[in-house]
């Protein structure tokens, strides 16, 4: 098997969701994956990191760590935080459900990663931060 | 970074969107959406994704957010210049049963 591998730290500030994502799609552009999986990667990458910037460090300092790593054409991406980690995985998971209504969420983060991902798999406990594990496989359209 | 830019006409704020809507961008867009909006000088908003490349789910709680806001003044949220990947993000989460599509051809000609 094929595989390839990167992993990134970076502080939990909004600037970095733009780099996060951004990155990803760099290091996964090596299996020419289409416009729309790209599109498809970078939007569940920055679902995650937004939650760990806000809800897991409730917009305060903190550190996010990403791992992506490519086998044959799957991509498996990690996105790690030690916030303050999700009291309720399966409501969090809810569309249109959201701890921070105020902030304007729209409740639709978790929904996306599902949807625009083959894979998701949510891993918290409060007070244990969080790990987000998501894959796709690059190619799967005709 | 943010190139957001708005403009008002018949009382109808156009907010010509920067090319990556995510949470970083939302927070200046909704806070200056805002002030027009409670400065009374608009009642309805017209999101343009012309320029707009990546958006995420702060998007649509930008767009949910003015929404709620126009509802109570009696105006409507519009989305023009939609790509087919903003498109597609736009309708997984049932935007379009909110916000109607406009033609700003046909806006101009006064339609």
């Amino acid at each position: 098997m094929e595989t390839n591998q990167m992993s990134l730290e970076f502080d939990a500030k909004s600037e970095n969701e733009a780099f996060a994502r951004i990155t990803v799609a760099a290091f996964i552009s090596q299996l020419d994956p289409t416009l729309e999986e790209l599109a498809d990667i970078k939007t569940a990458v920055s679902e995650a990191v937004t939650n760990s910037i806000i809800h897991g460090y409730d917009n305060g300092p903190g550190r996010i760590k990403m791992e992506c790593k490519l086998e044959d054409r799957d991509v498996f991406v990690t996105i790690e935080d030690k916030g303050k980690g999700i009291e309720d995985i399966e409501k969090a998971r809810e569309p249109l459900f959201t701890t921070k209504p105020e902030l304007e969420r729209s409740g639709m983060g978790f929904v996306f990663m599902e949807i625009f991902m083959d894979g998701l798999e949510v891993l918290s406990n409060p007070g244990e931060g969080c790990i987000i594990r998501m894959r796709k496989h690059i190619g799967s359209m005709a | 970074m943010d190139n957001t830019t708005y403009s008002l006409r018949d009382r109808v704020l156009f907010v010509k969107l920067t090319k990556e809507l995510d949470h970083h961008n939302a927070i200046g867009i909704r806070y200056t959406a805002d002030e027009l909006l409670n400065q009374k000088q608009c009642d309805s908003v017209v999101f343009d994704f012309a320029n707009t490349v990546f958006m995420d789910s702060s998007g649509i709680g930008v767009i949910m957010g003015r929404y709620r806001k126009v509802r109570e003044i009696g105006g409507f949220i519009g989305v023009t210049g939609v790509g087919e990947s903003i498109n597609r993000i736009l309708e997984i989460s049932g935007m379009y049963k909110l916000v109607k599509k406009i033609d700003m051809g046909e806006m101009e000609n006064g339609n």
